[in-house]
Parts: C-alpha cells; sequence; structure tokens
C-alpha cells in the first residue's frame, strides 16, 4: 500500500522540428538551427513523460505542471498538455535564451523548476528527436541538486518519500528505489500517451500566451482590445504564464549562447564518396548475375 | 598538483569485463594524446576491479585512477559522478572521453553539468585543431573537434569547448577501432579514495536484469537492414529469410525501428549500432546521414530503393532501383538455387 500523500510532478517539454521533414535550408550560418523552416510538434518522450505524470497524479492525487522553454508558439505544445490533463503550464521564453546548448538550457530549467517552488518529481523524455543528446534531463538533475533515473520505463512505487522504478535499456532491465524529489527520463516504450480530452480541450481552446493576443483577436472579434481578452483570459485562469530570463532570476552570462560552452566551429555539407558502382535491373537475370559476381569476391559464401 | 596535461577515459565495467567502446576509446586517446604530448589516464571506478586496470594500460594508457570502494560496486549515477568530479577538478584533465552507452549517457551530462563544460554526445569522429574567433581576434589552439552528423542529417557539425575544461564527448560504441592490446606496455595504477557524501546514496539498485543480446550487429559478416520502405512485417521477415541464408544478421534504420517493425537493438547508425560488415545490404532505407555514419564503411553495399534519389544509391557498389519487397524475393531464390546446386553436384 502506498502513502496517500499527493505527489507535485514537473514535466519538462519541448517543441522539437518534426526531423522526417528535412531540407538543408534549415541551418542558419552560425550552425543554429532555423526552427521556422520545419513543422513544429511535441517531442515524442516528452509525452510519454507527461503521461506518466497524469497517471502519477491518477493515482495519487497531486499535481503535474508542464514547462517548455522554447520560442512564442511553443505555446501550442503546452495547450497540448493542458488538453491531456496538465494543471498548469509555464512559457520559459525570452531572445536571451537563444543559442543556449544543453548546460545552458538545463540552468534556464533549474531556474524555472526552484521558481515554482515545491515539486516531488521532475519528469521529462528520455531525448530530443532535434538532437538525441539525452543530457538535458541528467544536467538539470544537477543543477537542481537531486539525483536522476534516466531511461525509466514504469514507477512500481511511490511510498515513504521514495519512487521505486524500473529503468530499461538494450542491454536490460534495472530496478532502483530512490529518494524524492528527484528527476526521471522517461523513454518511449513507458506508456501509450493518452489523447486530448473532449471536454478539455473545450474547456482550454482558449488558453493563450500574451504573444498570441494578436492572432487570437483575430479569430475571436469579440474581444476588442488585448486587455479585455487578457482579463477574460485571467479570469478563468486560461492564461499561460510567459516567464522571462530576469522573471526567473537566470544570471545573464549563463543562458543563451553566452552561456553555452559549445561552439560549433563548422558546419559540412556532406559531400558522398562517390564509390565504383553498378546499376542492377531488378530482373532474376541481372540479380543472378550481381550473386555470381559477390560469390567471385568471396563477399558472399 | 601539477601534472602533466592528460585525456582521460571513463572506463566502464560490467561483470568483471571492459566495454569494448571504452577500449576502443582509449586507443583514440592514445592517439590524439600522442599527436598533443599528453597523458592518457583511464578513471577506473568499481570494486575489487584492479585486475581491469592493466588491461587499459595494454590498450594505450599511461596511467589509471582506480577508485576501488564497496559503494562502486555497481554502476550509479552519484557515487561514480561524485569522483569523476572530484578528480577532475583537482587534476584538470583537457579531454574526457566517455562511451555512449547507456550508463555513459547517464553519467556523462552529470559530470559535464558539475563541472560547467561542454560535452557532445554521439561524436563519430575525434581531430585536434584549431579554432579562431573573430569577434575576439584570437586563435585558440589544439582544441578536440568533436565531429557528429547534425541536426537535418545533410550536415556534419565540428563543435569546440574554446573556454571551458575538460572538453568532453561520448562516442558509440564500434566508432573508433579497438587497438590491438600490447602486453609489453607498462603504466602507473594509483589508487584515489572516493569522499562521498550521505546525498550520494540517495538511489539504490534493487535488482538488475541483464539481457544476453541476441543481436550480434556489431561483428556479423553481412547485415541486412531495413527501413521506411520495408511496410509489412512480410517483408521484414524475408529480410531475416535474406540474413539466415547469407549467415548474417538484420539490421534496421531508426525509421524502422520506430515504425515498430523491429526491437531497437537491431538500430545501425549513429545513435544505434556502427557496422563494418563485408557486405551490407540496405533495402528501402534512404540513407540519412546518421544511417550512413553507422554503415558507410562496409566493404560491399547493395541498396535497393524505389526511388533512385536516394542518398544510399551514392555510396552504394550496386543499386537496384525497386522495390525491396520485389527485388529480396529474387535475391532469395538466386541464393537458394545456388545452394541446391552446390548440395547436388550434377
Amino acid at each position: 500500500m502506498s502513502d496517500s500523500r499527493p505527489i507535485h510532478c514537473v514535466v519538462l517539454v519541448k517543441q522539437v522540428p518534426d526531423t522526417h521533414n528535412i531540407t538543408g535550408e534549415v541551418m542558419t550560418k552560425d550552425g543554429t538551427m532555423n526552427r521556422g523552416a520545419l513543422p513544429a510538434i511535441f517531442n515524442p518522450e516528452d509525452l510519454n513523460a507527461l503521461e506518466m505524470a497524469l497517471q502519477i497524479k491518477d493515482r495519487h492525487g497531486g499535481t503535474v505542471t508542464v514547462i517548455t522553454m522554447g520560442p512564442p508558439k511553443a505555446a501550442n505544445i503546452l495547450r497540448e498538455s493542458l488538453f491531456r490533463g496538465a494543471d498548469k503550464v509555464v512559457l520559459l521564453t525570452d531572445r536571451k535564451f537563444a543559442g543556449a546548448d544543453t548546460l545552458a538550457t538545463s540552468y534556464a530549467l533549474q531556474c524555472a523548476v526552484q521558481k515554482l517552488g515545491r515539486f516531488d518529481l521532475v519528469l521529462c523524455g528520455r531525448q530530443a528527436i532535434d538532437g538525441d543528446t539525452a543530457q538535458v534531463g541528467p544536467q538539470t538533475a544537477e543543477k537542481l541538486g537531486i539525483p536522476q533515473i534516466t531511461y525509466a520505463e514504469s514507477i512500481i512505487e511511490i511510498a515513504d518519500g521514495k519512487v521505486t522504478a524500473q529503468r530499461a535499456f538494450d542491454s536490460g532491465t534495472e530496478i532502483v528505489r530512490c529518494q524524492m524529489p528527484c528527476l526521471l527520463t522517461v523513454v518511449g516504450t513507458a506508456n501509450t500517451p493518452r489523447p486530448a480530452s473532449v471536454r478539455r480541450r473545450m474547456e482550454h481552446k482558449l488558453a493563450a500566451a500574451p504573444g498570441e493576443y494578436t492572432a487570437l483577436r483575430a479569430q475571436w472579434p469579440e474581444f476588442e482590445t488585448d486587455a479585455a481578452l487578457d482579463e477574460y483570459l485571467t479570469r478563468h485562469d486560461l492564461k499561460i504564464p510567459v516567464w522571462t530570463a530576469e522573471d526567473v532570476g537566470a544570471t545573464e552570462g549563463s543562458i543563451g549562447l553566452a552561456g553555452s560552452p559549445t561552439q560549433v566551429h563548422k558546419i559540412n555539407f556532406v559531400v558522398l564518396e562517390s564509390t565504383e558502382s553498378k546499376t542492377i535491373s531488378p530482373t532474376p537475370e541481372a540479380i543472378a548475375a550481381m550473386v555470381a559476381e559477390l560469390v567471385h569476391e568471396y563477399i558472399v559464401g | 598538483m601539477t601534472e602533466r596535461k592528460s585525456i582521460w577515459v571513463f572506463i566502464e565495467h560490467t561483470d568483471g569485463q571492459i566495454a569494448d567502446v571504452c577500449l576502443e576509446l582509449t586507443g583514440k586517446a592514445r592517439e590524439l594524446a600522442d599527436q598533443l604530448g599528453y597523458d592518457v589516464v583511464g578513471l577506473l571506478c568499481g570494486h575489487n576491479v584492479e585486475s581491469l586496470a592493466q588491461e587499459v594500460i595494454h590498450h594505450g594508457a599511461d596511467r589509471v585512477l582506480l577508485a576501488d570502494d564497496p559503494e562502486l560496486a555497481v554502476y550509479r549515477t552519484l557515487p561514480y559522478a561524485r569522483v569523476a568530479i572530484d578528480e577532475a577538478r583537482r587534476r584538470k584533465p583537457e579531454i574526457f572521453l566517455i562511451g555512449g552507452t547507456p550508463n555513459g549517457r547517464d553519467f556523462a551530462p552529470r559530470v559535464a553539468s558539475a563541472l560547467r563544460c561542454g560535452l557532445t554526445a554521439d561524436c563519430t569522429d575525434l581531430q585536434i585543431g584549431d579554432y579562431y574567433v573573430k569577434k575576439e581576434d584570437k586563435t585558440y589552439k589544439n582544441l578536440l573537434y568533436q565531429i557528429r552528423p547534425a541536426f537535418g542529417g545533410n550536415l556534419i557539425a565540428t563543435i569546440v569547448n574554446p573556454n571551458t575544461r575538460p572538453q568532453m564527448a561520448t562516442v558509440r560504441e564500434g566508432v573508433m577501432r579497438k587497438p590491438a592490446a600490447d602486453a609489453g606496455r607498462t603504466g602507473t595504477v594509483e589508487a584515489v579514495t572516493p569522499s562521498f557524501e550521505p546525498g550520494d546514496f540517495a538511489l539504490e539498485v534493487l535488482s538488475r536484469q541483464v539481457r544476453k543480446s541476441t543481436v550480434k550487429l556489431k561483428d556479423a559478416p553481412v547485415i541486412v537492414s531495413g527501413g521506411a520502405g520495408i511496410s509489412s512485417a512480410e517483408e521484414f521477415a524475408l529480410l531475416q529469410d535474406l540474413a539466415n541464408l547469407l549467415g548474417g544478421e538484420v539490421g534496421a534504420s531508426r525509421a524502422a525501428v520506430d515504425a515498430g517493425m523491429i526491437d531497437r537493438a537491431h538500430q545501425v547508425g549513429q545513435t544505434g549500432t556502427t557496422v563494418r560488415p563485408r557486405l551490407y545490404i540496405a533495402a528501402g532505407i534512404s540513407g540519412a546521414i546518421q544511417h550512413r555514419a553507422g554503415m558507410d564503411q562496409s566493404s560491399k553495399i547493395i541498396a535497393i530503393n524505389t526511388d533512385p534519389n536516394a542518398p544510399m544509391f551514392q555510396i552504394a557498389h550496386y543499386r537496384i532501383v525497386g522495390d525491396a519487397g520485389e527485388v529480396l524475393p529474387l535475391i532469395i531464390k538466386t541464393l537458394r538455387e545456388r545452394s541446391m546446386e552446390q548440395r547436388d553436384p550434377e
């Protein structure tokens, strides 16, 4: 029997370019990327992290707060989070964050999580599909001074201030028990994220950050001024809070490009080595000839 | 304490065996260190693992820092990171290389964050070179070029850390070649005493199950791989048939793994396994750089794809423009007929 204390979860999510549709034009000259050139999606494993947090809330009570750091349009994945069951969302956005590597990102996230106050668990996806580094989770845990459970696949128990979880990797599994607060990075096999609830979608369809008011008012002309819209959203708890570097108390030298120890020295377009190659028609004769050649060269035994 | 400048390698081990990738990295570190006049240092944490130290030296290390303690018997993030962070602060290595294993990728960012230094994941090459910063009109000498395919698939990025030390990078198994052991090499083993803090034991490992992988991609002489162009389980079964006939293994691109066609253990590429088989058959794989980086050293490559412009064709020795679902059966049939002839000489 697990204890009945409510568990407060913070989920760190990222909007990522859909890397299935990538062209060379999305990289800018300084080696960072032009995200605008690609469709943006909810990083898949972050959805698994959100689902894990929602399941913890279903079981133990508590709250689920979702934070994303990104450009203003990253508010889209915060709305998605609200539709799926998040209680509160925060958009961490500031031009000063631009160009951050994983170290500068984890520092900004640390500041935001600390501003929230009390939490038991921080969850995030194992890695984001735009970089595949899997570094921001552990780096954020280190900055927060809390232990980490990477590759978390399931929560076995939360009791007595400790979380017991199964970790999964290619070479096997591990069951660990860890004192809370701690940070978990969640793998894609952990669960099937619940779809957006129709009721919650209706309730939160107007949820917006101030940067989106102009666009929103074009859709809802009954709000004649930003102030009127702001007043309405605030009253209905639909205003997505926006936190800047200053709001979270982040030191300027530690964020964005300036706070990033890694620098891009150069970007090379890949020149494929031309190999001596043959075109084989997909006919039985041509295939047989190819196989014969491979046998002759002892490539095929 | 003044020490010679050094390149460190994190020596990971399970059940008394050093992970191959760590010996591969020791070899690479030796190469870089010889260029720079640095020492190669293995960082070995564990319990009753002193016997492993010589193996690290035989593969190219000058020194091994040995932290032998019951608390280090199995890998746990915080105790292992504590040793690395304390020793790195004290000894200031220039470069720190870590294998891109699950534990290595858990350990490296934790350490990099504490040391406030740069870390590059999944490098496919490491070199030494200079870095000129126009704004400062300054050239940083002898930096570690951390080279990896970048976002976008068409690009290779060279990352540097001009101002922070150590310069940290993870590299996947198989990317670097493992040097032959030289039993005549000698080096020193220096014991270090960890100074743990109570918080380091916040996590306990209750049980561990090691899956003995039946997939032996790395050493397979032949690999038959499928990608997004393989649309059904039936077609995927053809890959297995062909691999069986050729005495090889089935591989896959990330697209096929993500689509749930096959287990991730089969993934070839930058974030999967790097392979150098005698023959690599790429069926329905377009050939993103992340995939090619993991197989372009194969002796012979056959590419099968319906799209004549697929990048894979540019590195293939045999290009077959066609549907893998139709071409694979033709290859299988030819091989079956050949083996029948051999068994039944006329």
